[in-house]
C-alpha cells in the first residue's frame, strides 16, 4: 500500500497508542517512539510497527507513534488503521 | 442445557484498555460493541482492533459477542467479513428484522458463530417468531427499549411500564423457541436500588438475563438472575428425593409431606444447572 | 556479598560505610540500647521565641558537615525545609545531610543544594519528585539513605542517625514549645513523624506560622523537647497538606480486587470481634476499607482499632462504632485533623510506636490485617515500592516493611498488569519488603498465597476464590503484555535501602538511560 496523505489512528488514552504516518519520498520506513513503556517494550513495539507495515506492503513512511501502554495487537490494529486512512 | 447468560456487559470497541479486561468483570457474556459506542469516524479503526483481539488475546471463559454495525449500512457487512477471521463466540444483530438475519446466516454459516438479534422496533417485536425462525444460530434475542420506544414514539421511564408488553412478548417468544430472552439494560449506571427493582421485573416477566452497561452492574443482575442459597437447597433436596425414590422403585414421590411432580423435578434440576454454571455449587 | 535474600551487596559502600547485611525480617530483635541525648538546659526567665529562621540557624551551632531533620506532615504544601535551607545557603553552610521523613515534588530547590554541595546526604522514608530523579541520577555526592517510618525512628533512637538540628514545621506553638497540628492555617492533625526527631535531635527548632497563648491544648510535642521558636508568615499551603478527598474507587478493575481482598479477610479468621486493620489512602485500599465495613456491620462484629495514616473513611468507621480506636500518625484529610482534635478515641501515635522495631512493641505488633500496594512483586514475595519500572526512586517504604513485618496477614494488592508493565516478575528492581513477611498477593485475575503460609492456603482452599501459584500469576501477566526487556544499571549506588531493624536489604544503583 503507498501512503498518499498524512492520516492518523488511535488515542492517547490508557493502552492505547496513537499512530500517524506521513508520505516520504522514498526514503523508506522511519519510526520516531514516545513510549511510556520505552525501556521495557521500545524495541518490541518498533518491531511489530515495522511487520506490520511489512504485512500491508508499505515501503516508505514516516510514522509517529505515541505509546500509553498498548498490547502488541492494539498497536497492529492502530497501525493498520492509519494506513488504509492515508492510501484512501 | 443453553449456556448461562445472567448477564451480557456492553464493551466499547474502541476502547483497548476494556477490551483487554474483558473477562474480569465477572459477566457471563461481553457485548463488544462497533456500533453505537463508536463514532462514525472510528469504524474502521474499531472493527481492526476489536478482530485482532479476539484473535490474539485469551479472554477465558467469557462468551465473546460483538455487535455489529447495522445491515443497513455497508459497515455492518464489513464488520461480519472481519469477523468471520476472528472468530467471535456470537454476533449481535443490531434492528433485526427476518431478512437482516437471513444475510447475516448465509455469511456465516460455515462457522461456528451464534446470533443475537436485538429486538429494537415494533416491527421486530411484531414479526420476532419469524426472526427467530430465520436462523438455528440464534441463542438469545435481546430487547432494546431505548430504540424501541423512539420508534414507538412514546416516553420511555425508569419504571417501565411502556416496555411491559414488549419484554412479555420477547420472553414468551423465547421461551417458546427455546431461546434466551436478555432484558434491556438499566441505564441510571448510579442507580444500584432500581437497577435491582428493574432487573426483577425483567425476571418475573421472564426474561433469562440482562444486558450491562457498566461492569458495576454485574454483581447486582448477577445476584438477581442466580438462585439463592435456600432455592439450592431446596432443588438438591428434591433431586435427592427423587432419586431416592427411582432406586427404590416408587411411582409417587414425596418429600416432607408433599407430592412432587414432574415440572417440581424439572424445575429444580434447572436450578442447580444454573447453580453449577454460575460456581455456585 | 549475598545478603539472606540473594541481594548482592558490596563489602563496603562509598561514603556510606561497611552495610550490616540483612539476615531475615526478626533476626535482629533481639536487644536495643537508645542513646543518650545531649542538650542544654533551660532556665527559668530564659526565652525561647527567636526573630528569624537565621536566627535559630545561628543559635542552633549549625556548622558544616552536620545533620539537619525535618517532618513531611506538610507533604506537598510544606514550605518550612525550602526556607530553611534558603538561610542556610545565605549562611554559607555546606555538606549538610537533609533528614526528612519524607521528600516531595515542593521541596525541588534540594536538587540545586545537592549541585552546589550544600547538601550531600539525605534520609527519606519515601522520595518523589525532582529530588528522587536527581538523586536516582547520581546528582548527591552520598548514597541516599531510604529508611521505613518506624526504621527511621529506630535509627534516630539509636543513634545511627544522629541529628544536629530538627526543624518542625508546627501548626501551632506557643511561646514555650508546646506544639500541636491541629489549629491554625496549616493544621495537618497529629505529628508523629516528628516526635523521634523532637525528643533525640540535639537542637530543636519549632517553626510557626501560629503561635498561640501559653499553654498550647492539646500538645503533641511538648516544651520539654524544645529549644527555641521561630515565628514566620506562613509554614504551609493547605492545598498540598491535605491529599483532597480520598473516594473509594470507581474503577471496576480496582473494586474486584478489592472485593476478593474483603473475601480473603473474612476467610482468613481474623474477622470477628477485636479485629484491627490498616489501610493507606489509596482508592483501592479504601474500597477494601469499605467492603470490610460491610461485613463487619453484616455480622455485627466489633474492631479494635485501625492504624496508619487516617482517613475520613475509618473515621467514620470509629464513629459509627466499628473500631474502638484510631492510632494516627498522620492525618490525611481535614476531616480527620478535626476529629483528632475532638476525639479521645482519636489517638496520635510517634513512629516509634508505630513501627520501631527496637523498642518494646510497635503498634505495628499488634495488627491483624495489612492491606499494602506494589510496583513490582518477585518470586519470592519480595515486594519494591521504592524504584518506578524505570529504575528511577519514586516511593519508598514508609511504613510497608514494618506492618507487613507486624501484622498478621500482610496483602499486597495490585493490577496484574499496568500500562503494559507485568507487575508481578522474576527479578524485583529493588527489594523494599521481604517476602517472608508478605503472605498474600490479589490481583485481578487470580490471587497468590506465600507458600510459607500453608495454613492460609488450607483457609482459602474451600473458597471460590482463583488461587494460583505466583509463578502462574507471572505467565498470565505475560501472556498479555510480553516479556519485557531488563533494565540495566551502572555499578554507581545511589541509593541504600535500609530494612527497619538497619540492616541493607537492597541498594538501587544509577541506571543506564
Amino acid at each position: 500500500m503507498k501512503i498518499l496523505k498524512p492520516a492518523k489512528a488511535g488515542t492517547l488514552e490508557s493502552s492505547d497508542i496513537y499512530i500517524t504516518v506521513y508520505p516520504n519520498d522514498g526514503e523508506g520506513i522511519n519510526i520516531k517512539l514516545e513510549s511510556i513503556v520505552m525501556k521495557q517494550f521500545g524495541s518490541q513495539i518498533k518491531k511489530v510497527i515495522t511487520e506490520t507495515l511489512g504485512e500491508l506492503d508499505v515501503e516508505n513512511v514516516d510514522v509517529v507513534a505515541v505509546d500509553k501502554g498498548a498490547l502488541d495487537c492494539t498497536i497492529k490494529a492502530r497501525v493498520e488503521a492509519a494506513v488504509r486512512r492515508s492510501s484512501l | 442445557m443453553n449456556k448461562l447468560r445472567r448477564t451480557m456487559l456492553f464493551i466499547p470497541g474502541d476502547n483497548p484498555g476494556m477490551i483487554q479486561n474483558a473477562d474480569v468483570f465477572g459477566a457471563d457474556s461481553v457485548i463488544i460493541d462497533l456500533e453505537d459506542a463508536v463514532g462514525a469516524t472510528e469504524k474502521d479503526s474499531s472493527r481492526l482492533l476489536v478482530r485482532n483481539a479476539l484473535m490474539n488475546l485469551d479472554l477465558g471463559i467469557v462468551e465473546t459477542v460483538v455487535r455489529i454495525n447495522g445491515m443497513d449500512t455497508e459497515e455492518g457487512v464489513e464488520d461480519i467479513n472481519a469477523l468471520l477471521l476472528a472468530k467471535p463466540d456470537g454476533i449481535m444483530v443490531p434492528k433485526a428484522t427476518e431478512e437482516y438475519i437471513k444475510i447475516v446466516h448465509e455469511i456465516i454459516k460455515e462457522t461456528d458463530i451464534i446470533l443475537f438479534p436485538i429486538i429494537e422496533g415494533a416491527y421486530s417485536l411484531e414479526t420476532v417468531t419469524d426472526i427467530i425462525r430465520a436462523s438455528d444460530r440464534i441463542k438469545g434475542v435481546l430487547f432494546g427499549a431505548e430504540d424501541f420506544t423512539a420508534d414507538m414514539g412514546i416516553k420511555r421511564t425508569k419504571e417501565g411500564s411502556e416496555i411491559f408488553y414488549a419484554r412479555n412478548r420477547i420472553a414468551t417468544v423465547c421461551k417458546a423457541f427455546g431461546v434466551d430472552a436478555i432484558d434491556t439494560p438499566f441505564t441510571d449506571t448510579n442507580d444500584e436500588k432500581g437497577l435491582e427493582k428493574d432487573t426483577l421485573v425483567g425476571k418475573s416477566l421472564g426474561m433469562t438475563g440482562k444486558a450491562a452497561i457498566n461492569p458495576r452492574q454485574i454483581e447486582i443482575i448477577n445476584g438477581v438472575y442466580s438462585p439463592t442459597k435456600e432455592e439450592i437447597d431446596e432443588a438438591m433436596k428434591i433431586i435427592n428425593a427423587a432419586e431416592k425414590a427411582a432406586e427404590e422403585g416408587k411411582g409417587v414421590i414425596s418429600l416432607d409431606g408433599k407430592m412432587i411432580d414432574a415440572p417440581i423435578i424439572s424445575r429444580a434440576e434447572k436450578v442447580v444447572e444454573i447453580a453449577k454454571q454460575a460456581d455456585l455449587i | 556479598m549475598k545478603n539472606s535474600i540473594g541481594r548482592e551487596i558490596p563489602e563496603h559502600i562509598e561514603n556510606y560505610g561497611t552495610p550490616k547485611l540483612y539476615e531475615g525480617p526478626f533476626e535482629n530483635i533481639i536487644e536495643a540500647t537508645r542513646k543518650q541525648p545531649v542538650f542544654n538546659c533551660v532556665k527559668p526567665g530564659e526565652e525561647k521565641v527567636l526573630e528569624s529562621i537565621r536566627e535559630a540557624i545561628e543559635k542552633s551551632g549549625l556548622k558544616d558537615g552536620m545533620t539537619i531533620s525535618f517532618h513531611h506532615h506538610l507533604r506537598n504544601g510544606d514550605k518550612v525545609m525550602n526556607l530553611v535551607m534558603e538561610e542556610i545557603v545565605k549562611l554559607g553552610i555546606r555538606n549538610l545531610t537533609v533528614a526528612a521523613s519524607s521528600i516531595f515534588p515542593v521541596n525541588q530547590p534540594l536538587v540545586k543544594y545537592m549541585g552546589e554541595g550544600i547538601v550531600t546526604g539525605i534520609c527519606a522514608n519515601y522520595m518523589s519528585g525532582p529530588v528522587a530523579d536527581a538523586v536516582s541520577e547520581g546528582k548527591l555526592k552520598y548514597p541516599a539513605i531510604m529508611h521505613t517510618h518506624g526504621g527511621r525512628a529506630r535509627a534516630i533512637e539509636s543513634g545511627d542517625l544522629h541529628i544536629d538540628v530538627a526543624f518542625i514545621a508546627s501548626p501551632a506553638a506557643d511561646s514555650y514549645g508546646n506544639i500541636n497540628g491541629v489549629e491554625g492555617p496549616s493544621a495537618c492533625g497529629t505529628l508523629g513523624y516528628a516526635v523521634p526527631d523532637a525528643m533525640y535531635a540535639d537542637k530543636t527548632v519549632a517553626v510557626t506560622d501560629n503561635i498561640v497563648e501559653y499553654p498550647a491544648c492539646p500538645i503533641d510535642i511538648s516544651q520539654e523537647y524544645i529549644d527555641y521558636i521561630v515565628k514566620i508568615d506562613s509554614i504551609g499551603d493547605p492545598k498540598g497538606i491535605v491529599s483532597g478527598t480520598t473516594q473509594v474507587t470507581k474503577n471496576p478493575i480496582d473494586l474486584k480486587i478489592a472485593k476478593m481482598t474483603a473475601e480473603i479477610i473474612e476467610n482468613s479468621g481474623l474477622l470477628k470481634d477485636g479485629f484491627s486493620f490498616q489501610t493507606g489512602a489509596g482508592g483501592t485500599s479504601l474500597a477494601v476499607a469499605a467492603f470490610v465495613k460491610e461485613k463487619m456491620k453484616e455480622q455485627n462484629i466489633k474492631g479494635s482499632f485501625a492504624a496508619g495514616g487516617i482517613t475520613r473513611f475509618l473515621v467514620e468507621m470509629l464513629e459509627e462504632g466499628l473500631f474502638k480506636s484510631l492510632f494516627d500518625v498522620q492525618c490525611f484529610d481535614m476531616y480527620s485533623i478535626e476529629s483528632y482534635g475532638k476525639n479521645m478515641r482519636h489517638q496520635a501515635m510517634s513512629a516509634s510506636m508505630y513501627g520501631n522495631p527496637h523498642n518494646k512493641g510497635a503498634v505495628v505488633n499488634n495488627l491483624d490485617v495489612m492491606i499494602l500496594g506494589a510496583t513490582e512483586v518477585d518470586m519470592d514475595f519480595n515486594v519494591n515500592v521504592t524504584t518506578s519500572s524505570n529504575g528511577n526512586i519514586m516511593g519508598g517504604s514508609g511504613g510497608h516493611s514494618d506492618t507487613a513485618a507486624g501484622s498478621k496477614l500482610a496483602i499486597v494488592v495490585t493490577k496484574l498488569i499496568k500500562g503494559r508493565l507485568p507487575i508481578i516478575v522474576d527479578d524485583v528492581t529493588t527489594v523494599t519488603t521481604p517476602g517472608e513477611t508478605v503472605d498474600i498477593i490479589v490481583t485481578e485475575r487470580g490471587i497468590a498465597i506465600n507458600p510459607r503460609r500453608k495454613d492460609l492456603i488450607e483457609k482459602l482452599g474451600d473458597t471460590k476464590l482463583p488461587i494460583y501459584t505466583i509463578e502462574e500469576l507471572k505467565e498470565m501477566a505475560e501472556s498479555f503484555s510480553g516479556i519485557p526487556e531488563s533494565l540495566e544499571f551502572e555499578d554507581e549506588i545511589v541509593g541504600v535501602v535500609e530494612y527497619r531493624d538497619g540492616t541493607v536489604i537492597d541498594v538501587i544503583r544509577k541506571v543506564i538511560n
